[in-house]
């Protein structure tokens, strides 16, 4: 006997298509292949189902799980990692140790990185040389920690992407689009090639070429919404 | 055996409510480990080689290897010592991204609207510190009894769990902030579930063992909040 009326899907994932937290959902369900339903919010106003599914904070990403919310993109990615555990490849490293530097390395990327970026594209007040001067500081370190996890092998994950890489990576787009809005050069091939080679081969990676756009999108949707949001954003991102 | 039996090390600081959270751990874990108090004002080569991105405690040394960010810490005791004493997160994928999420909102709500009631120098900024941090002792309160199925135990269920831990660190602070500010941040009239949690989570004997006197930690801050008005009218 069938239902008349369709299930919703098992996953389902509430989102923008620029936003780097949405985007690390998506890396990371394409990278255990598994099926999912995107609703793209609208720019500017929540949808009912976002603000029933995150009441505390009303921001994307969403994550529902046969219709139960999972929210804050790397605790969803870990969540992921976590339910499709049989699903190669493992998202956080199997060692505790190694688990821990990325673990280290993810939460100093969301110190620096948004606030950063969010001045370098004109929506939050904030004094551009010095943000410039952070992340070139914050993109050093994270060479020298892509040099030691990385082992000689493609990702900070190793052979294949993980959790840092996600973490990082998710951030490149608008990284590669405030470079174009400011003026400023951020993933130097001088100063950090190891990240600039790191960056080209996760974007082309299968599971990240069609979430992660190129820089131009993101600096036409920097022009089409920067107005909108004049000064501290109340963007539905984190 | 994961971890194995190799030594521990803590570097930190007695009023640092952050190390507090990785001793819990430690604690609560049955680990041995060797604590070393740190003088932020002269620190030592083994703290700033261990922890030179950031130069704060705690940090926690295992077989000579460093972890940074007490949140790190916590997970990182729960993961490599997976066989020892109750684990900190639970099981099910769910429940542990629960935990996270209000592990998370404890860093970015409680404590970052908290921190700046110490360090601001007009009353308005210290009342609108007070205020969004109230605010979200509040939303907590819900979290617990969601977390607790409704009995207020603990945010792990019947036993301690990782949102305690990182919540339990801050207790003497907690406390602190009335005599401090005369603002009380967890009041059984407004968070009754959440002032019977500070009751219960004191109790332990882990708690006991680690937690800081309150009147210790309202002596620090005071000097600390002498100093740091001094060294800013020195730079005026």
């Amino acid at each position: 006997m069938s239902s008349t009326k369709e299930e919703a899907p098992a996953v389902r994932v509430l989102g923008l298509w620029a936003s780097p937290f949405v985007i690390r959902v998506l890396i990371a369900l394409r990278l255990k292949g598994v099926e999912h339903e995107v609703l793209e919010e609208v720019v500017g106003k929540k949808s009912e189902l976002l603000l029933r599914s995150n009441p505390v904070h009303k921001k994307i990403p969403v994550l529902l799980h046969h219709g139960k919310p999972i929210s804050e993109s790397l605790i969803i990615v870990q969540y992921i990692d976590e339910v499709w555990s049989s699903n190669a490849p493992a998202i956080l490293p199997a060692d505790p140790y190694v688990r821990a530097v990325e673990r280290f390395w993810a939460q100093y990327i969301d110190d620096k990185f948004p606030r950063g970026i969010r001045i370098l594209k004109g929506t939050v007040d904030g004094n551009k040389d010095e943000i410039v001067e952070q992340l070139s500081t914050a993109l050093q370190l994270l060479e020298e920690a892509f040099l030691k996890l990385s082992n000689g092998k493609h990702y900070f994950g190793g052979d294949n992407i993980g959790y840092l890489d996600i973490a990082l990576g998710s951030h490149v787009g608008w990284v590669r689009a405030v470079e174009k809005i400011a003026g400023v050069q951020l993933l130097d091939a001088a100063k950090v090639p190891h990240l600039v080679a790191w960056a080209d081969r996760f974007c082309a990676h299968p599971a990240v070429v069609d979430v992660l756009p190129s820089a131009d999108r993101f600096v036409e949707y920097s022009v089409k919404y920067g107005s909108f949001f004049p000064t501290r954003p109340s963007l539905p991102t984190e | 055996m994961a971890g194995g039996n190799g030594e521990l090390k803590l570097l930190g600081m007695w009023a640092s409510p952050f190390v507090t959270r990785a001793k819990l751990a430690l604690h609560i874990k049955g680990l041995p480990y060797e604590y070393v108090e740190e003088d932020l004002g002269n620190k030592s080569a083994l703290f700033l080689s261990s922890n030179p991105v950031h130069k704060t405690v705690p940090v926690l040394i295992h077989n000579g290897k460093p972890i940074c960010e007490s949140s790190v810490i916590v997970q990182y005791i729960d993961d490599a010592f997976p066989g020892v004493g109750t684990p900190l997160l639970p099981a099910d994928p769910y429940e542990r991204a629960v935990a996270r999420f209000w592990a998370a909102y404890i860093e970015d709500k409680v404590v970052t609207s908290w921190a700046p009631v110490f360090r601001v120098k007009t009353d308005e900024e210290r009342d609108e510190a007070a205020r969004q941090t109230l605010a979200a002792v509040e939303v907590l309160e819900g979290a617990l009894k969601e977390c607790s199925g409704g009995k207020g135990a603990f945010f792990g269920g019947d036993s301690v769990g990782y949102v305690d831990v990182l919540l339990g660190g801050l207790v003497s602070w907690l406390k602190a902030n009335e005599p401090l500010t005369g603002t009380k941040l967890i009041d059984a009239t407004k968070t009754p579930l959440l002032a019977a949690w500070m009751e219960r989570f004191c109790e332990l004997d882990v708690a006991k063992a680690v937690l800081q006197d309150v009147d210790a930690v309202v002596e620090y801050a005071m000097a600390l909040r002498v100093r740091l008005a001094a060294s800013s009218a020195a730079n005026n």
